[in-house]
Formats: C-alpha cells, sequence, structure tokens
C-alpha cells in the first residue's frame, strides 16, 4: 500500500507543471456552477488543485476524499474559461481522477458499464435494443412537449427524475451507414451521431443527414461506431477509453474525408481535445493517427456556417426559440455564435436570448447520476432563464443539454420543447 | 484537539454540511491568494444567521480555538490563512444577504459575505453607485474588503473601502455584540470604533452587518491611452494633471516589460517600445464637462511629453483600451509558473524612483519583474514573475521583495496600498510605524480578545 502511494504521488507530481500555474486568486468561484450551489471550497478548481498539490507532497492520507471531490465537478469548463493565468484545469481534473481511480480501483458497476457494454458496442446496442422495447413496462409519458417520460412506481434510485425515452428504432437502425461522394458542395465529411442521438434523439441525426444531402455533401457513416469515450474517461477508466479511441479511429480511417462531424457538444470536445491530450502514452504512430483524426473534427453548426456559410440571419416570426449554449461547445470549442445564426435562419421563428445562456445546464454526464440534487439544483437556474426568456422552443447542440433541460422542464410541467439546432434549421429545408 | 463533545457541539449549532472536519475538506481552506505555505485548519465552521455567528465566536473563545475568518480567500498577504495550531476557519459565505439599499438616505446594510460585484450590480440596479472595484471584485467579499479596507482602480478619485464604511456591527472575540457608527450622514456618537474595524483584518472582531455609504453615479466618462519614451514624462504627467485640479476616476501606469507581456499574450498593438503608457478615464456628472476634462487631460499628456495619446470615441474603443490594463495581470501570470504580485505606494512624485528602484533590484537578483498600478495614487504592484518550487530562485524572490519594500518607506510610501498587512507584510510594520505603535496596537488588541484568538499573528504578529 505505502509504495503504492508513493507511485500515486509521483504520478501527481508530473501534474504540477500544470498546477503552479493556478495563483489561488480565487476567480473560477465566480462561475464554478457546483461552487454556487454548495458554496464549498473544495469544489472549485482553486481548491481541488490545492488538494491534489497536497495529495502529491504526501501531505494527505485521504484518497478517498480526494476522489470525492475531484467526482464533484461538472467538467463543463468554466473555470478554465475564466482563469486569469491561464491553468489547463480539464487536463489536469481528468489525468487527475484517471491517477485517483486508477489507484482506488474502479466501482463494480462502472467496471461493468465501460468493461462489459460501452467498449463491446454490438453487446451495448443489443441491451439498449431490449430496453427500448420492454422500457414502457416500467415508465409512463411524463410531458408530451417535451415527450419525457417518469418511472411508473416511486424508486430511490430515479430520485423524480423525467427522462427521455430510449428511441423505437435507434438512428442505427433506421440509417445504418451511409457513404456517398460530394455533390456541388465539394465536401465530403464523415458523421459521427454518438451514443445518445442514436439511441435516444434519432431525429437530430436524420436533422443532420437531411441537412448534409441538401447542400450535397458526400457523407460517411459507417456502421460499428463505438462510444466517443467521455464516460469512461471522466470515470477515470484510461483502458476502456483507449479502446474506444482505437476502435473509431479504425472505423473511420477507412475513408478519405474532409471534417469529421458531430452534432454533440461533448462528443466534439471530447474527440477534437482529450483525444489528442490522453494519447501521451501511446506510440508516436498512434498519437499521429490520432492527432491527424482529431484535427478534421467539428461540430455540425460550426461546419454549416463557416464551411458550407448556409445561414442567411433572417427576421423572424412566430414561434419563439432561445438557445442554450453547451459548455463544451462555447467554452471548450468557442462555437457559439454558429447555432444562432441557424436558428436566426428559420423564417418561422423568432430568436430571444435567455438570461446566461452559457452558463452550464447541470447535467455533466456521470455527474447527474452521482449528485442529483445538486445537478438538479444548477438545472432549475436554466429552466427559470429559458421561462423567463417566454421561447416556446428550447434548442441547443448538445444531447446531453437536450436530456438535463427535458428534465427540468418536464418536472415543472412547462410546455416548452426542447430541440437540437440542425433539427430547426432542417426544418427550413 | 478539538473534542468530540465539541465538534457534536458545532454540528448540532450550524448543521452537519455546514461543519467541514474532513481532511480533503480542511486542505481546501490553508490557502489564499498570497504566496505563503498553506496551513491546514482544524475544523471549517459556516453558520448562517447572525445568532449562530455569535454563538460560533463564543463556543470558540471558550474553547481557546484560534479564529481566521474567511470572505472569498482572495487575500494578497495571507490574511485569511489561518493560525498555526488548532485553528478553525469561519466562513462568511452562509452570511451573504444585501439586507437593505436605501435609495432616499443613500446606504445599504450587507451581511460581510456579499459579493462585492453582486452588490454593486444590485446598486446599480437602482441607479446608485459603490466606488471601491477591487480586481477580484467578482467573487471578494464585502466583509474581506472591510477587513483588507480594499482598495481599486478607481481609488484616485472614490477612495478605498474605509471612505464608503458608515458602521459596523461585529461580535468581539467573547460573543458579545458591539454596534459602532450607524446609517446617518453624521454620526459622531462614542469611539469611532467602525474605522477602527476598518483594515484590522479580523483581528478585533466579526463582522455581522455592515453599513456602506452610496453615492450617484457619474453619467459620463472619456478614457484615453497616452504613451511615453520616459517613465519620468509619465509620472510628471500624472501629477501635472492633479495639479491642474482634474482628479480622473481612473490613472493606471503600465511599465515596459509590462508592456510587452500584454502584447506577447493579446497582440493588441500596444507599442512594445514605450517606457511605459498611462490609462486615464476621467468621469462625472455632465457630458460636457467630462469632455472637456477630456481635452484638458488629452493636452497636459501632449505637453508632458507623451509620444502619443489615443482617446476613446465610444464605448467599443473604450473597452479596447481598457483591455490591455485588464490583461495585465493575466499576461504577467501566464509567463512563468508563480505569480508574486506585490502592493508598494509611493507618493506620486516617487514613481520614477520607485519603478527605476525596482527594475533595479529585478536586475540585481536576475528577476523578471513587471510593475503597473494605480499611478494616480502611487499604488504600484511590482509582479515577479518566478517558479515557487525552484528554491534557490524563491530565496532571491524574497530578498527582492525586501528590498522593494525598504525602497518604497524610503521614498516615503508605504507597505500597502490595498492589499493589507496580514503575515506577510508584517516584520516591516514596525519600520512604517514606531515600536510604540506596534506595542500600542497589541494593547488594544489585548482589551478586546484577552485570550488572544481572532485571527492571531497577523498584522501585528504576536
Amino acid at each position: 500500500m505505502t509504495a503504492d502511494v508513493h507511485q500515486l504521488a509521483k504520478m501527481l507530481h508530473e501534474l504540477d507543471d500544470q498546477m503552479v500555474a493556478c495563483m489561488k486568486c480565487g476567480m473560477c468561484q465566480a462561475v464554478c456552477p457546483v461552487f454556487a450551489e454548495t458554496m464549498n471550497e473544495g469544489d472549485v478548481a482553486r481548491g481541488k488543485i490545492a488538494l491534489l498539490e497536497n495529495l502529491s507532497h504526501e501531505m494527505i492520507k485521504d484518497p478517498v476524499g480526494v476522489q470525492d471531490k475531484l467526482n464533484m465537478c461538472l467538467l463543463c469548463g468554466s473555470c478554465a474559461a475564466n482563469c486569469p493565468s491561464g491553468v489547463k484545469v480539464l487536463d489536469i481534473f481528468l489525468k487527475a481522477r484517471v491517477i485517483v481511480n486508477t489507484y482506488m480501483g474502479l466501482p463494480a458497476v462502472k467496471k461493468a458499464i465501460f468493461q462489459g457494454l460501452l467498449t463491446k458496442p454490438g453487446v451495448f446496442n443489443s441491451v439498449m435494443d431490449v430496453a427500448s422495447k420492454f422500457q414502457g413496462v416500467f415508465t409512463k409519458s411524463a410531458n408530451e412537449v417535451i415527450g419525457s417520460s417518469c418511472s411508473r412506481i416511486d424508486l430511490a434510485v430515479i430520485e423524480g427524475r423525467h427522462f427521455m425515452p430510449l428511441a423505437k428504432k435507434s438512428l442505427r437502425k433506421l440509417e445504418p451507414s451511409r457513404n456517398t461522394r460530394p455533390g456541388k458542395s465539394g465536401y465530403r465529411v464523415a458523421f459521427f451521431p454518438g451514443c445518445v442521438i442514436d439511441k435516444i434523439f434519432p431525429q437530430v441525426g436524420q436533422a443532420v443527414l437531411k441537412a448534409l444531402t441538401h447542400h450535397e455533401v458526400g457523407i460517411f457513416m459507417p456502421s460499428g461506431q463505438a462510444c466517443c469515450g467521455i464516460p469512461a474517461l471522466a470515470s477515470g477508466d484510461k483502458g476502456s477509453f483507449d479502446k474506444l479511441v482505437k476502435r473509431n479511429l479504425e472505423i473511420f480511417e477507412k475513408e478519405n474525408f474532409d471534417y469529421l462531424l458531430t452534432a454533440c457538444a461533448t462528443c466534439t470536445a471530447t474527440m477534437h481535445e482529450l483525444w489528442p491530450l490522453m494519447s501521451g502514452d501511446k506510440t508516436q504512430s498512434m498519437q499521429d493517427r490520432i492527432a491527424a483524426m482529431s484535427a478534421k473534427v467539428m461540430d455540425v453548426n460550426q461546419f454549416m456556417v463557416d464551411v458550407l456559410k448556409v445561414s442567411m440571419p433572417v427576421e423572424g416570426h412566430g414561434t419563439k426559440v432561445t438557445y442554450h449554449d453547451p459548455c463544451h461547445l462555447k467554452k471548450s470549442m468557442k462555437v457559439s455564435e454558429q447555432p444562432r445564426a441557424l436558428l436566426k435562419s428559420n423564417p418561422n421563428m423568432e430568436f430571444v436570448e435567455m438570461s446566461d445562456a452559457d452558463r452550464c445546464c447541470g447535467c455533466g454526464g456521470s455527474f447527474n447520476l452521482q449528485h442529483y440534487k445538486v445537478s438538479k439544483d444548477i438545472g432549475a437556474q436554466k429552466r427559470d432563464n429559458i421561462v423567463a426568456s417566454g421561447a416556446q422552443v428550447v434548442a441547443t447542440g448538445c444531447p446531453a443539454c437536450m436530456l438535463q433541460i427535458s428534465d427540468m422542464l418536464s418536472q415543472h410541467k412547462d410546455q416548452i420543447a426542447v430541440k437540437h439546432v440542425m433539427e430547426i434549421y432542417a426544418e427550413t429545408l | 484537539m478539538i473534542s468530540t463533545s465539541l465538534l457534536t457541539e458545532f454540528k448540532t449549532l450550524l448543521g452537519k454540511d455546514n461543519v467541514l472536519d474532513s481532511e480533503s475538506d480542511r486542505h481546501s481552506y490553508s490557502y489564499d491568494a498570497a504566496v505563503l505555505d498553506a496551513v491546514i485548519p482544524e475544523l471549517v465552521l459556516r453558520p448562517t444567521n447572525s445568532e449562530q455567528l455569535g454563538r460560533t465566536v463564543a463556543l470558540c473563545n471558550e474553547n481557546k480555538l484560534p479564529m481566521t475568518v474567511r470572505g472569498a480567500g482572495t487575500n494578497l498577504s495571507g490574511g485569511t490563512i489561518p493560525t498555526k495550531e488548532h485553528g478553525v476557519v469561519i466562513l462568511t459565505n452562509g452570511l451573504n444577504k444585501i439586507l437593505e439599499i436605501n435609495e432616499q438616505d443613500l446606504y445599504a446594510v450587507v451581511q460581510p459575505g456579499a459579493v462585492t460585484a453582486k452588490f454593486a450590480a444590485e446598486v446599480a440596479k437602482r441607479g446608485l453607485f459603490y466606488p471601491p472595484d477591487p480586481g477580484s471584485q467578482a467573487v471578494s467579499t464585502l466583509g474581506g474588503n472591510v477587513a483588507e479596507n480594499a482598495g481599486g482602480l478607481r481609488g484616485l478619485k472614490y477612495g478605498v473601502t474605509k471612505d464608503y464604511v458608515m458602521g459596523v456591527n461585529f461580535w468581539n472575540a467573547e460573543g458579545e455584540y458591539i454596534k459602532s457608527g450607524g446609517k446617518t450622514v453624521k454620526c459622531v456618537t462614542g469611539l469611532n470604533i467602525a474605522q477602527l474595524m476598518v483594515g484590522s483584518e479580523g483581528t478585533l472582531g466579526v463582522f455581522d452587518e455592515i453599513i456602506l455609504k452610496l453615492v450617484p453615479p457619474p453619467v459620463a466618462s472619456k478614457a484615453m491611452l497616452a504613451e511615453f519614451d520616459d517613465i519620468a514624462k509619465a509620472s510628471e504627467t500624472v501629477a501635472a494633471i492633479i495639479a491642474n485640479k482634474i482628479v480622473p476616476c481612473t490613472l493606471e501606469l503600465l511599465d515596459n516589460a509590462t508592456i510587452n507581456y500584454v502584447e506577447d499574450f493579446t497582440k493588441a498593438g500596444l507599442p512594445r517600445d514605450a517606457a511605459a503608457i498611462l490609462l486615464i478615464e476621467v468621469d462625472g456628472g455632465h457630458i460636457a464637462l467630462v469632455e472637456d476634462d477630456a481635452e484638458k487631460v488629452l493636452d497636459i499628456c501632449k505637453k508632458h511629453g507623451a509620444k502619443r495619446v489615443q482617446m476613446a470615441k465610444d464605448a467599443a474603443e473604450k473597452n479596447k483600451l481598457w483591455e490591455a490594463r485588464r490583461n495585465a495581470l493575466p499576461a504577467l501570470a501566464r509567463a512563468r509558473p508563480t505569480t508574486v504580485l506585490e502592493d508598494a505606494t509611493v507618493p506620486r512624485s516617487q514613481i520614477p524612483a520607485m519603478i527605476t528602484a525596482i527594475n533595479n533590484i529585478g536586475a540585481k537578483y536576475k528577476l523578471q519583474i513587471g510593475t503597473f498600478g494605480h499611478a494616480g495614487d502611487g499604488n504600484l504592484h511590482p509582479t515577479i514573475l518566478t517558479d515557487r518550487r525552484d528554491k534557490e530562485e524563491f530565496h532571491r524572490v524574497e530578498q527582492a521583495v525586501d528590498e522593494i519594500f525598504d525602497v518604497a518607506l524610503s521614498l516615503g510610501g508605504t507597505l500597502s496600498g490595498e492589499h493589507g498587512i496580514g503575515t506577510a507584510k508584517s516584520k516591516w510594520l514596525e519600520k512604517e510605524t514606531s515600536k510604540a505603535t506596534i506595542i500600542y496596537s497589541r494593547r488594544l488588541k489585548k482589551a478586546v480578545d484577552p485570550n488572544y484568538l481572532l485571527n492571531p499573528g497577523k498584522i501585528i504578529g504576536g
């Protein structure tokens, strides 16, 4: 055990170069959604970095406490975006999660999910298909405008959540694959729908395919795609993450294309930023392959506006639509104007800005599962801002945010539809 | 050690979520923004109402627990780092309400944990103005601002926090409620304890409510950037502006090193070869008067050797000018791992001498130093760029800091324009004041805190 602690300290010491840049100024408190709820210094970036510094210097004998603190983070990147010193907070936290969770061991449930399901897409898809068929036994409709469900029985594990049901037919079944040549646009793109779009929001994937086809963009959408890896990485399971990266790489390397598009902010940020960031332990050749693929990754909104230059903002009238900035799109990828431009190009909709549109919705992937109360408190503010905007539709660019926002609105019985920007754009075609 | 029964008593009083006793939690309260060694508190307590706060203080006193009160922990002189043995940290962020904003009588009553920028925004919504604007205002608390007598960019015209404190109600070390000052513009009743509390850094009492003065906001402002090839000329310009009876709301200086770090970082087009730039903003209650002042300032800059003066035509241009100032610290902070931001303050006329001395000290100790700050009030921030892990270099940093403060004092300056004394600068206090002053201060402390438990070791040591 002692040797392990020393090994852990050595590995953490390697993060020192990044952590030492933290001036402990505390400006991260101003933007951290978790801190706003708990008011605990240990929940904000500065506190976590101090804790990790102390851990690496062997001043602390409480790895469970460190693990808990590290997990108490949405990985939204607000702190990094607001940091005067430019501390790469997400890099530090993700690497630290890998180190601490490797040392502590992965909980059995996560091990089963990541190593037994996520890294085996065939098994994962089959399980989800079965779940899709039988979900009606346990769930009932909660809000028809949103399309959400809730549990038929009062289960503690559900904690009153309203959730989006699994689609009757996944995108994978509706559109098993595509491989078309470029038309007038001259571009050919690969499309990575990601798990949530595939299994819960296939209509978003279909909207993307419709828009790309309309603009005569060649599409390569291979079958057999796997998860981008963020759930495993966020839980510190680097092994599963590596497997998923490798599998996706092999699938997409089969063809040539200009961009690798996603309609999921989290997948985009993961593939563009985290794939190369976490590849330092790989061979040079593998690192080069990952870097080349990552460089092609682009958010679909950005592709439509910056590359295809399709949006022509109009003075829209009719249904009021507002937009929520997903953290991974705005804070990680610096994409915020493009989705708004697409929304404004719909003549049947009037765009209205909500307050704090770029404030995290509180989802944070597994954060929502582990810390639902805090996640819900953060989401409640988002819900209030959406309602205050007067919008009848809230659009966003991340299916994970769509899940969280749907839950928040549905629980309040709000009659506000939750859509992806590409769904709204596709309506104009 | 804190006994199990006392721990239980705190948990009963405050609720278990407001008593942080795990090792990982306590670590998060072992530092502030000063580059000093961390000290881990034995317990962290968060009262959420006045009665809880009073009882917490009384319990600490009864059990001889040293108390360090902490707002946002943005302190730059170690004022919120707990004391070494058995110290507890008392958090004020559970007491963060703005209790009253009185638009008729121009005052506000706040709890100590209210965040400065949020308060200023609430005041502004009602057409009023709270001028103190410390750089950390987005997170800093008003209680912390009062305890440290925080300043900011508007200090030249509008003063610092002390100029806005009308009253302070607080718990003394023994948990008794003390009231001082009030809500009237004129209030000379009794000892002026409220002002004694300002800048006392948590050594004399624990704030419960603070009464702050509000003022009407300026209705117009104009900003400009002036370039100089000689820092003495920039300094003369500062003095000349004031001598011409114009008091800008902000008058900031960036030295050549800082200009270049900012330019490296932002590529904003700042003049890399300028010895210094001045960023000047005038404001007031009438647009014509403000424009007239701005033109006069522009002329003064030119007459005193400014190579170029760029007046902002609109809000967007003004914002662009201020980007340079806003990016000074981020640009410096990115240059090296550790940033030691100091707070040497001298009479305006001594700015060139101070900056020359800082540069000489930097050369002597082979250190990178960028200097920027509030030239209008002589409050400079020499910022040493280093790596704390390099023990030899950090020793040179400590020697350089010693010399910088020696020079500041020799030029008739002060140890702190706005960052407080804390533990970081307490060793120089006698040099700036006198032995008798220290003894007098300690007697005062002893009289109001007989067990020496309120943030011991800060300002006057002991």
